[in-house]
């Protein structure tokens, strides 16, 4: 029953849209590859990355990929020819760049404001009352006091 | 102070909710990709003609120098672009324009036959059958229409069928880049 168990865990691998034609025989490439289509934004169904689409763009893309690679390219460059082509869009990791500063940074200014408003709510001090009691409040206070003792 | 500081979440809030009312009117659409290419030159490719046709192939030189181009990018199984087609026909007829097309991932002799049967309204198509070509134009699906000025720059990129609404919004485009050639 374990093995069974076990075997059926081991099918149950995730599915990738990879074609087995599109695989390169050098696994370092092939490894590479697949590193930058998860990166590489799908244009057609566009929160898939490019590895797992199954679009039509999305292979040809996946192909062409594969070809930089064996041509020699570095991952900076094949991210450059697409980033050409279909612009910054089809990078799930933004660059840093004056358009983008916005988005990289506003989580931060954000945060920094919310840390803010936390401590100087937390510092302020409690109001004090400003006045101090009258004579007759005085004397009636010490009324009560020696009553008690 | 206090009442400024108790009406900040409600400002917070109107300028939230107004970034969101502004992402959802004016016709954006979320799903449209800017196109990389709007302002650089037409990519340098060359696509052979269609086997059996006699329109010649496309390549950069093409569109240079030749006046503002439409160049469409069709094939005969996507549905909309069959929908474009008479209205893109008209529209290049009527206005003496000058129309370009790639033919995309299509079989030679399907495309033959959708343009015997529709018209051939186009100067010059190019046969991409491996969806190369489309790629160097950056093409997400089809049909895609650019406007290409005279000395061949990529001045206008619209995706989906130049149909409806997107008709007037092509037609505002390319009166735009008229006025600037």
């Amino acid at each position: 029953m374990k093995r069974i168990l076990l075997s059926l865990i081991l099918l149950a691998s995730p599915v990738f849209a990879v074609e087995p034609d599109e695989v390169l025989d050098d696994p370092v490439l092939e490894e590479r590859a697949r590193v930058i289509s998860a990166e590489v934004r799908c244009v057609v169904c566009q929160n898939e990355p490019i590895d797992s689409s199954n679009a039509g763009v999305a292979r040809d893309l996946r192909i062409i990929i594969r070809e930089r690679l064996v041509a020699g390219d570095t991952n900076e460059e094949v991210f450059e020819y697409l980033v050409l082509r279909y612009g910054d869009f089809v990078l799930f990791n933004p660059p840093w760049k004056p358009s983008t500063y916005a988005l990289w940074l506003g989580p931060f200014v954000i945060l920094i404001f919310g840390f803010g408003a936390v401590v100087l709510t937390l510092t302020r001090k409690k109001a004090v009352p400003a006045a101090t009691l009258s004579a007759a409040e005085q004397e009636e206070l010490e009324k009560l006091r020696s009553d008690r003792s | 102070m206090k009442r400024v500081l108790f009406l900040l979440p409600l400002v917070l809030a109107v300028v939230i909710g107004g970034f969101a009312l502004w992402g959802l009117s004016g016709g954006r659409d979320p799903a449209q990709i800017p196109s990389a290419l709007i302002s650089k030159p037409v990519p340098d490719v060359t696509l052979p003609p269609i086997e059996g046709i006699a329109t010649p192939g496309l390549s950069k030189a093409d569109l240079q120098g030749q006046g503002l181009t439409l160049v469409n990018v069709f094939a005969s199984w996507c549905g909309p672009c069959r929908a474009e087609h008479p209205i893109l026909t008209r529209m290049t007829a009527e206005q003496d324009l000058r129309i370009v097309a790639i033919n995309y991932k299509d079989k030679p002799e399907a495309a033959v036959a959708w343009l015997e049967e529709l018209g051939n309204p186009y100067e010059l198509i190019g046969s991409d059958y491996s969806g190369r070509g489309g790629i160097e134009w950056g093409v997400t699906g089809v049909p895609e229409t650019f406007i290409v000025s005279n000395d061949g720059i990529v001045l206008y990129r619209f995706p989906g069928p130049v149909v409806g609404d997107g008709q007037r919004r092509f037609q505002d485009a390319l009166d735009a880049a008229r006025a600037a050639e």
